[in-house]
C-alpha cells in the first residue's frame, strides 16, 4: 500500500492510500496530489539512502510520498 | 506513471525566488571560504597591529592596547555565535501539541538510518552526509562540515511555515538537501564560515556531540 502524506502542524497527515491494482484509489491519490501542489506544497520521494527526488507528478509506484512547504533562507 | 517514468529534477523549486544567485559547487564553496578567512583578518589585524604600535611606542597606553585585543578577538566571536545560532533549537512552536511533536519526530526517524536516529534523539540534530561535505540540520538552519573537517559554514535555512512541529522543520530541510543539495546551499543563507572550534564553543552543549559527529564524518 503507498501513502501520501503532508507535513503539516499536526505532524503528518496521511491524505491518500492506494495500491496499484486498484485504479479507483490511484486516481483519488492523483487528484488530491494535484489539489495539494496547486496549494503550494512541493511532493518528495525517498529513494533509498540519502536520496530523494523532486516530483512533479504521482509516481503510483513508490511507497511513500511526502509533501512539504517551500524552505527560504533566514 | 512510474518512478522511472520520472524525468531528473531539474531541482529545487526555490531557487526561483534566488535565481540572481549562482548555483554553489566546489570553487564557489571555496571562494566563500576564502572570503571569510580574508574578512577575518581584515577585521581583526588592524586592531592587532594598532594594539602593538600603541605598546611598543607609549606603554603607558597599555590599558588601550588590552581594549584593541580584545575587540580583535570579540569580533570573531560574534560572527561564531551567529553562525552557531542557526542550529539552536527554537522550541515546540505555538500551534504544535506534544502529539504533533511526537509524530513529527516519528516521521523524521524513519527518514534516517539506525546512528543518525540515535544521534538525532540525543541532540535534536540529523547529520547527513552529501557530497559538498557533511550536514548537520537543524530546525532552522545547517552547518556545512566540508571534508577533512577544518570549515564548516552556517546557514540559515527554514521551511516558511513558522508553526511546523520542530521534527517536521528539520524534515523539510532533509528532503530538501537529499533532493538538490547544491540547490539547498544555494537558497540558503550564509551566516558564518570558519573553524569548527570557533563554532562548537557556542553552540549549546547538547548540540555538541552532533557536530563532533559530522566533523569526524567529513576528516573520514
Amino acid at each position: 500500500m503507498s501513502k501520501l502524506i503532508r507535513m503539516d502542524r499536526t505532524g503528518h497527515t496521511t491524505l491518500a492510500e492506494w495500491s496499484t491494482d486498484d485504479p479507483e484509489a490511484v486516481e483519488a491519490a492523483v487528484a488530491t496530489f494535484r489539489a495539494e501542489l496547486e496549494q503550494g506544497y512541493f511532493a518528495v520521494v525517498t529513494r533509498g539512502e540519502g536520496e530523494a527526488e523532486q516530483v512533479h507528478e504521482l509516481p503510483t509506484d513508490a511507497s511513500l510520498v511526502i509533501l512539504r512547504r517551500p524552505i527560504a533562507g533566514g | 506513471m512510474s518512478s522511472s517514468d520520472l524525468a531528473p529534477s531539474a531541482g529545487l523549486p526555490e531557487l526561483a525566488s534566488v535565481f540572481w544567485r549562482p548555483r554553489v559547487d566546489e570553487r564557489i564553496l571555496r571562494r566563500r571560504e576564502h572570503i571569510w578567512t580574508i574578512t577575518t583578518a581584515l577585521h581583526t589585524l588592524p586592531f592587532i597591529a594598532a594594539a602593538a604600535l600603541l605598546a611598543l611606542a607609549k606603554p603607558v597606553t597599555l590599558p588601550v592596547s588590552l581594549i584593541l585585543l580584545a575587540h580583535a578577538w570579540a569580533i570573531p566571536e560574534l560572527y561564531a555565535a551567529r553562525g552557531a545560532n542557526v542550529i539552536r533549537p527554537r522550541g515546540p512552536a505555538a500551534a504544535a501539541a506534544a502529539g504533533a511533536e511526537r509524530r513529527a519526530l516519528g516521521l523524521l526517524g524513519d527518514l534516517v538510518d539506525h546512528s543518525a536516529r540515535s544521534l538525532l534523539e540525543r541532540t535534536g540534530l540529523v547529520v547527513e552526509r552529501g557530497r559538498l561535505g557533511v550536514w548537520l540540520l537543524g530546525e532552522a538552519g545547517a552547518l556545512l562540515v566540508r571534508p577533512r573537517g577544518r570549515r564548516v559554514l552556517c546557514y540559515c535555512v527554514s521551511a516558511v511555515d513558522p508553526e511546523l512541529p520542530a521534527g517536521d522543520r528539520v524534515a523539510h530541510l532533509l528532503l530538501a538537501l537529499r533532493a538538490d543539495e547544491s540547490g539547498f546551499a544555494t537558497v540558503a543563507n550564509l551566516a558564518f564560515a570558519g573553524a569548527p572550534w570557533r563554532v562548537r564553543r557556542r553552540v549549546a552543549a547538547t548540540a555538541r556531540p552532533a557536530l563532533a559527529e559530522a566533523v569526524t564524518q567529513a576528516r573520514g
